[in-house]
């Protein structure tokens, strides 16, 4: 609840990905004022914009420039409005991501590329625990919780370093064969890898420490 | 490796309602899948699976009412299958909150129907589910049937499996037409077979009677264990299962 008693609005950015309605039910259950639209000027005004995905990379470059999603993005993270990325919708923020032999731009926000997990059985499905800093505020209450993951690709480096005045990324990283980012707080702009909407009561509170913070 | 093997209740749905006896204390309507859903939700369920077991395309319309309704309310992923034949049936059902949906029949007819699947809504969302029984008319031992069991394929099982993964299935769901009904345990052989063609995770069905039963199927192999009859009936809750599990050294959530 912010100050002046109102929930923070959010809306999840609606441009034809997957299963957008847990996402929507669960982010009220932790306490946002949830809209569902592709409209620009609504993702633009409110206190936080969700960027959900599923599918293959390239598909979800598409779909998300075919409603202008990468400049609302930027715009949000350039006057440092918060901005979270789910799944695919973390995986585009890089500046590539490479499938079946298949390279494709990313928004770029991020340096480095998506690839395919290495591990004995891919994809990764299934609930696992993560590695998040000390200072995490996204894991804040449940950094030893396990959370649900259902993907094959990842980001499996971070070369962003922190700069001048700039607080440093806030890293979680996650295994499975090797490591990759599970989910990464970036100022304004953070990330999961993994599903919180699908994660259960743990999900939830990881939202919340989201929603909170708008 | 730290990931959970997933304890998964599944859940038989025709016309908006559970249709396999279901017999829990203090549920208002044991026959309302999102109530159930929610009830193995709360008990611990690390995914819930609906099988549209529906006859018709009117009572069709009411799973994806019941998929969207259970999307809405409970927040573990929801895989769905039972009657898919098209990409158009896989993006209604992910539009209306399934995360993954299972594909049997169809894909034994039109095998290209995977690689369309896949290549539309990428590897992870499909689950090919297969319905073995133990003949020696196939090389590994195992055959596919269609039609609960009832009849038999001329696909071996395993090679099937392979081809399906090369295909672009994420996931097999594994149902042994011997094993189920039986409440004698997995067939840890067929779950080791499968285990042993797979890359992509495998899903152990059929013959759970006892908690016991479960750990061996993930010994074999298996990443995830599913059950029907006997968390409907009470006979044993989720907790039950991943308790019995985890004293077997196995990591459950």
């Amino acid at each position: 609840m912010r100050a002046d008693g109102r929930a923070p609005s959010v809306v999840v950015l609606d441009y034809g990905t997957g299963n957008v309605h847990s996402a929507v039910k669960a982010l009220e259950a932790a306490g946002a004022d949830v809209e569902l639209t592709g409209d620009r000027a609504r993702a633009m005004e409110a206190d936080g914009l969700v960027v959900p995905g599923v599918g293959a990379f390239a598909a979800v470059m598409g779909a998300l420039e075919a409603v202008r999603g990468g400049e609302v993005i930027g715009r949000r993270l350039a006057g440092g409005r918060p901005v979270l990325g789910i799944c695919v919708g973390m995986q585009v923020l890089f500046e590539e991501g490479v499938e079946r032999g298949q390279r494709t731009r990313g928004l770029g926000e991020w340096p480095g590329e998506v690839r395919l997990l290495e591990a004995p059985v891919v994809p990764h499905i299934g609930w696992n625990t993560v590695e998040a800093p000390e200072d995490s505020v996204l894991f804040e209450g449940v950094r030893d919780e396990r959370f649900y993951f259902v993907h094959s690709y990842a980001a499996q480096d971070w070369t962003l370093e922190a700069s001048g005045r700039r607080a440093a990324p806030r890293l979680t990283w996650a295994e499975h064969g090797s490591r990759f980012l599970a989910a990464v707080e970036n100022g304004p702009l953070s990330a999961t890898q993994f599903h919180p909407e699908k994660s259960g009561h743990a999900g939830i509170r990881l939202l919340g420490n989201w929603v909170r913070g708008l | 490796m730290t990931l959970a093997v997933r304890v998964i209740p599944c859940l038989d749905v025709a016309g908006g309602r559970v249709v396999k006896g279901v017999n829990f204390q203090n549920l208002r309507d044991a026959g309302d899948p999102v109530e159930l859903a929610r009830r193995y939700f709360e008990q611990g369920a690390d995914e819930v699976t609906f099988l549209d077991v529906t006859a018709t395309v009117d009572e069709r319309a009411t799973t994806y009412e019941v998929v969207r309704a259970t999307a809405e309310q409970v927040f573990i992923p929801l895989t769905v299958g039972g009657g898919v034949r098209s990409t158009e049936d896989v993006a209604r059902l992910l539009g209306s909150g399934a995360d993954k949906v299972g594909v049997n029949s169809a894909a034994i007819a039109r095998p290209a129907l995977v690689d369309e699947i896949a290549d539309r809504f990428g590897a992870q969302v499909l689950v090919l589910s297969l319905d073995v029984k133990r003949s020696p008319r196939a090389a590994s031992g195992f055959v596919v049937t269609t039609h609960g069991g009832r009849r038999e394929t001329d696909l071996d099982a395993i090679a099937w499996a392979r081809e399906a993964i090369e295909r672009g299935a994420g996931e097999l769901l594994v149902n042994s037409i011997d094993a189920d009904g039986t409440r004698s345990g997995f067939d840890l052989e067929l779950v080791a077979a499968v285990r042993a063609a797979s890359s992509v995770p495998v899903v152990a069905s059929g013959g759970a009677g006892a908690v016991e039963h479960f750990a061996p199927a993930v010994r074999a192999g298996a990443d995830a264990v599913l059950a029907a009859s006997v968390f409907h009936n009470g006979e044993m809750t989720i907790g039950e299962v991943k308790r019995s599990l985890a004293a077997a050294g196995v990591t459950t959530r």
